[in-house]
């Protein structure tokens, strides 16, 4: 108690002390001037002190290095110790192998269902010649008047005379065909979807893909430079659950386009998109469909409309459909088809249709007249269904490669049944691949000995996809009961003998 | 370098300003019109929004009948054109089964294959029995025939390098190409007048992109040495290599490319040089082996050499030549190569027909005949036009010759004048050129004769005298807008 009076008491001397002090500062004479009327404290020079630092401190120039831009011969200097890489890096040994040279045989044209390699004589399945239309009388006719007509190529972009009367009459019949208004000749089949995508999207639309697609649409997507989400392969609960957030985010999207693009039959899977849950998710959240029917136009549906006519779904709902022609209709080229307003749009915006010269005439009428030929002869679909369904059944139970494709999927897929477990992280995918391939190639050229040409799917640098690689087999409506027969068998044996243990 | 008359200039900008103004009323209109009707979108935004195709809708609808116009005969020296008829203010066009036989200056057909051709004709045919008309697979599945290999050999052969890889269609080459040569890291210097497909293969493949002064090389040279000394943007490390994009004839401008000097420049600072001669292969040089032959550069110094086969040849597809290890590599990881169906084999057959008769291996001189008539045709027809006063592009010896327009009503007119006469033409406006540049190009043929000519040359005079595009005095000396180049034969 005492103490602490103690301390007060002298804590109040320290102040009364202080206080002496600044108010004998405060009355010295000087500070009692009183100019222009206005009484000056002594705070006013405290005050005027401050203000005059901060002045000299503003006035000073702050610190830059200066700026010193290169001098010539710097410049000279820094160009010739620059090294660039190499143009290409260096060759390894896998990039030396050729690929197989077919030649014709006496029954068919080459590549098609029989074949010839360094004169063996195999059966071909590795060219996606579905209906067996390669070679067939009529197209050969139509080809051979229009070349003597009209010559090989059109010399011109389609906006600059390159349009012919057969392009016309051939995007008529493509439309008449599938029931849409109008249709848009593409001259290649790669090009259609990368020319197509960047026409409708554009920087800031959403567009959500699924992750199996093949490159071109990659390629698309990454010209157009909109917003990408991918979901996973075939799975309609992920593809809800997408759109369901891409919804959420982005609730004042009503001027954004947005868009789902999937693949009827994916070639690097061999499955079937469910084209009739997709339509009811694109209604329910107002997305656009581009639907890119490469594999299933010829193919799938009653009378090979496609994958509308298989589900049922009338063709004006799905918004953008789009197809290559080299695999059902034995031509080449691709195109699109939708509303008016869709395939207008694109003839002008499509960078592969306005800046690229025309498809060649005879390849349009060949297209034509192979629509011709699936429409009089749907009896083609049912033996190419059959054919798969046999392919199928006999190589059930074959040893460490189980299918991957649906049953109706006219690509019969083949993976290998141990890669479930290791494809999931990145680094080691890369290395999977090339043993695999390694292994592919064996059961390659063993398989020739047996007389079967299939080719596993092959994957460039670029591509995006993480999908397993595997064995494609592409089915054909003119391979015969024998043909198929012997393909299951030698798969099965070779299989057995490089694959065993692997179960 | 192109420079506009001041008087020409203020007319086109006061044009298109007009016409700006006249869509924007009609947009005005329409959005009201659209207001009163209920939209039939339900919830999904539009296609277009807004100003995006305002250039189409208001613009171009106006002149579509000049563009696309559809024949119904192969693209020869004369071919016939559908008429067309409109029933809606050119909004659609409908054919019509009239045609009418006009003289063809607008397909790029140099040296006269585009129809049936006496020699190309049955073997293609022959071909087409053998192997049928596509492979329907990629190169490395089921798609390489025997065709196919003597094709590269020839094609690498015909160009003077060690390996060539073909493709089916020249666009998606150049798309497919770059995005494998060079990737992030990388840095592109294209001209600025290069083609679409170029600037798309440069997108695609995540490089930087820089853009040099068309077809000068000082400026090349300024824009390298910055850069490399710069490096990579952000970053500044040092670039991972730097590909030069040239074109050997620019087809809206008809000049060649000053591959000599843009050559050495890339020597010296070590860059590679990427060439595509869509349009001059097959159409200049002494054998028709392109403007390397023409220039007198060696095809080792070219790393990468591109061409079409649409043009001189008559069908379709593209190449890409280079070193064997280049080819190899190319074929290990390129897009078209692995996805992409091969090249059909009657085009491939025409090709090598093509190549045959132009080398004169097949027997007869037509080859030779036809590469002299393309550059007698050309050299006559631009001087006779630059006599008569037109503002004609181009240098000598390129067969592709731009004719100035400027203003955009004189694109129709003359488009239209000239179909009334039985001359076929095309004419490009903006997006193509720039904006205030519209011209008409010719593409002159070996398939045409000294009449076609004469016939043309009296056709477009009396259409540029109604239209008012002489914009020179006629029977002067040569202006100085075109740079007037002495090629050494």
């Amino acid at each position: 108690m005492e103490l602490s009076n103690n301390i007060t008491t002298t804590f109040m001397n320290y102040m009364k002390n202080a206080s002496d002090w600044v108010t004998f500062a405060y009355d010295a004479p000087f500070a009692r001037a009183v100019l222009f009327g206005v009484p000056i404290g002594g705070h006013l020079f405290v005050e005027g002190l401050l203000l005059v630092v901060i002045l000299f401190l503003l006035s000073q120039k702050s610190y830059k290095p200066p700026k010193r831009p290169l001098t010539n011969k710097e410049i000279d200097e820094l160009c010739d110790e620059w090294v660039p890489e190499s143009l290409i890096p260096p060759i390894k040994e896998e990039m030396e192998k050729e690929a197989p040279v077919l030649e014709s045989c006496i029954t068919s044209s080459a590549a098609g269902p029989h074949t010839t390699i360094n004169g063996i004589d195999v059966v071909n399945f590795a060219s996606a010649n579905y209906l067996g239309l390669m070679g067939h009388e009529k197209l050969l006719e139509s080809c051979i008047s229009a070349l003597e007509k009209y010559g090989v190529g059109s010399c011109g972009p389609r906006g600059f005379y390159g349009t012919i009367d057969v392009h016309l009459d051939c995007e008529a019949r493509i439309a008449r065909f599938l029931g849409t208004p109008d249709s848009i000749l593409y001259s290649y089949g790669l090009s259609t979807m990368f020319s197509a995508i960047p026409a409708f999207c554009k920087k800031g639309d959403i567009v959500i893909v699924d992750e199996g697609v093949h490159w071109g649409i990659q390629n698309g997507l990454y010209l157009s430079r909109s917003t990408i989400v991918y979901f996973k392969h075939n799975n309609m609960e992920s593809l809800r659950s997408t759109l369901e957030k891409v919804t959420q985010d982005n609730k004042r999207a009503k001027k954004l386009r947005r868009y789902i693009v999937v693949e009827s039959v994916y070639q690097n899977s061999g499955q079937i998109a469910p084209l009739d849950e997709i339509i009811r998710l694109k209604e329910k959240y107002r997305f656009r469909v581009l639907l890119d029917e490469s594999n299933s136009f010829g193919v799938l549906g009653k009378s090979g409309r496609g994958l509308t006519e298989h589900y049922n779904v009338p063709i004006d709902k799905v918004d953008i459909v789009t197809a290559a022609m080299g695999h059902a209709l034995a031509s080449e080229g691709g195109f699109c088809t939708g509303s008016n307003r869709v395939v207008d749009h694109q003839r002008l915006s499509s960078s592969g249709y306005v800046f690229s010269a025309s498809l060649p005439p005879y390849l349009a009428s060949a297209a034509i007249t192979a629509i011709d030929v699936i429409e009089e002869n749907p009896q083609l679909l049912t033996k190419l269904r059959d054919n798969v369904k046999t392919l199928c059944t006999g190589l059930l139970g074959i040893q460490g490669l189980e299918i991957a494709s649906d049953i109706l999927s006219p690509i019969v897929f083949l993976i290998l049944k141990k890669s479930t477990g290791s494809l999931k992280n990145d680094l080691q995918l890369l290395q999977d691949i090339a043993d695999r391939l390694t292994q592919k190639l064996k059961v390659l050229q063993v398989l020739k000995e047996h007389s079967v040409f299939v080719a596993p799917s092959k994957r460039s640098t670029l591509d995006k996809c993480n999908l397993p690689v595997g064995i494609r087999l592409f089915v054909s409506a003119a391979h015969t009961e024998s043909d198929l027969q012997e393909a299951y068998e030698s798969l099965k044996s070779v299989a057995a003998s490089i694959l065993t243990g692997q179960n | 370098m192109i420079t506009v008359p001041y008087l020409t200039a203020l007319t086109t900008y006061f044009s298109y300003g007009l016409l700006f103004a006249f869509g924007q009323l009609r947009d005005f209109f329409r959005r009201f019109i659209d207001w009163w009707k209920a939209g039939n979108l339900q919830g999904y935004a539009p296609i277009c929004l807004g100003l995006e195709d305002f250039y189409i809708r208001r613009l171009y609808l106006r002149i579509q009948d000049c563009f696309g116009r559809p024949i119904s005969s192969p693209p020869d020296a004369w071919f016939d054109v559908v008429e067309r008829i409109s029933y809606d203010n050119n909004k659609t066009l409908k054919r019509t089964t009239k045609t009418s036989r006009c003289l063809n200056l607008g397909s790029y057909n140099y040296l006269g294959f585009a129809a049936a051709d006496e020699y190309c004709t049955p073997r293609v045919i022959e071909c087409l029995k053998k192997y049928s008309a596509s492979t329907c697979s990629t190169r490395v599945e089921g798609g390489t025939t025997a065709l196919h290999c003597e094709l590269e050999d020839v094609v690498a052969n015909f160009v003077r390098k060690p390996a060539a890889l073909v493709t089916g269609m020249g666009y998606v080459t150049n798309s497919a190409i770059l995005p494998v040569l060079i990737a992030k890291g990388g840095l592109i210097i294209s001209d600025s007048l290069n083609h679409n497909s170029i600037v798309n293969g440069a997108r695609g493949s995540g490089a930087t992109i820089r853009v040099f002064q068309h077809n000068t090389p000082s400026h090349l040279e300024k824009v390298l040495r910055e850069l490399i000394a710069d490096g990579q943007p952000r970053t500044h490390r040092p670039w991972k290599k730097i590909i030069v994009v040239v074109e050997g004839i620019y087809s809206m401008e008809g000049e060649l490319c000053e591959l000599p000097e843009i050559v050495s420049i890339c020597k010296k600072y070590k860059a590679y040089v990427y060439l595509d001669e869509a349009h001059s292969i097959g159409a200049i040089g002494k054998t028709g082996r392109g403007v390397c032959e023409l220039l007198g550069v060696d095809t080792a110094d070219v790393d990468v050499m591109m061409g079409t086969f649409t043009k001189s040849f008559g069908s379709c597809g593209g190449y890409i030549a280079g070193s064997k290890e280049l080819i190899q590599y190319l074929k290990y990881t390129c897009p078209a190569h692995i996805y992409a169906t091969s090249i059909s084999p009657p085009s491939a057959e025409q090709i090598l027909s093509a190549i045959k008769v132009i080398l004169g291996e097949d027997g007869s001189n037509r080859g030779a005949q036809k590469l002299a008539q393309i550059r007698e045709n050309s050299n006559y027809f631009r001087s006779e036009l630059q006599k008569m006063g037109f503002e004609v592009l181009g240098d000598n010896d390129s067969p592709v010759m731009p004719i100035m327009l400027y203003n955009p009503a004189k694109i129709p007119a003359f488009s239209r004048e000239c179909l009334k006469q039985k001359v076929a033409v095309v004419t490009v406006a903006f997006p193509a050129t720039p904006l205030l540049l519209a011209r008409a190009r010719i593409c002159i043929s070996a398939a045409h004769s000294r009449e076609d000519m004469v016939k043309a040359l009296t056709v477009i005079s009396n259409v540029g005298d109604l239209v008012g595009i002489k914009y020179f005095p006629a029977e002067s000396k040569m202006p100085q807008v075109e740079e007037a180049r002495a090629k050494v034969e």
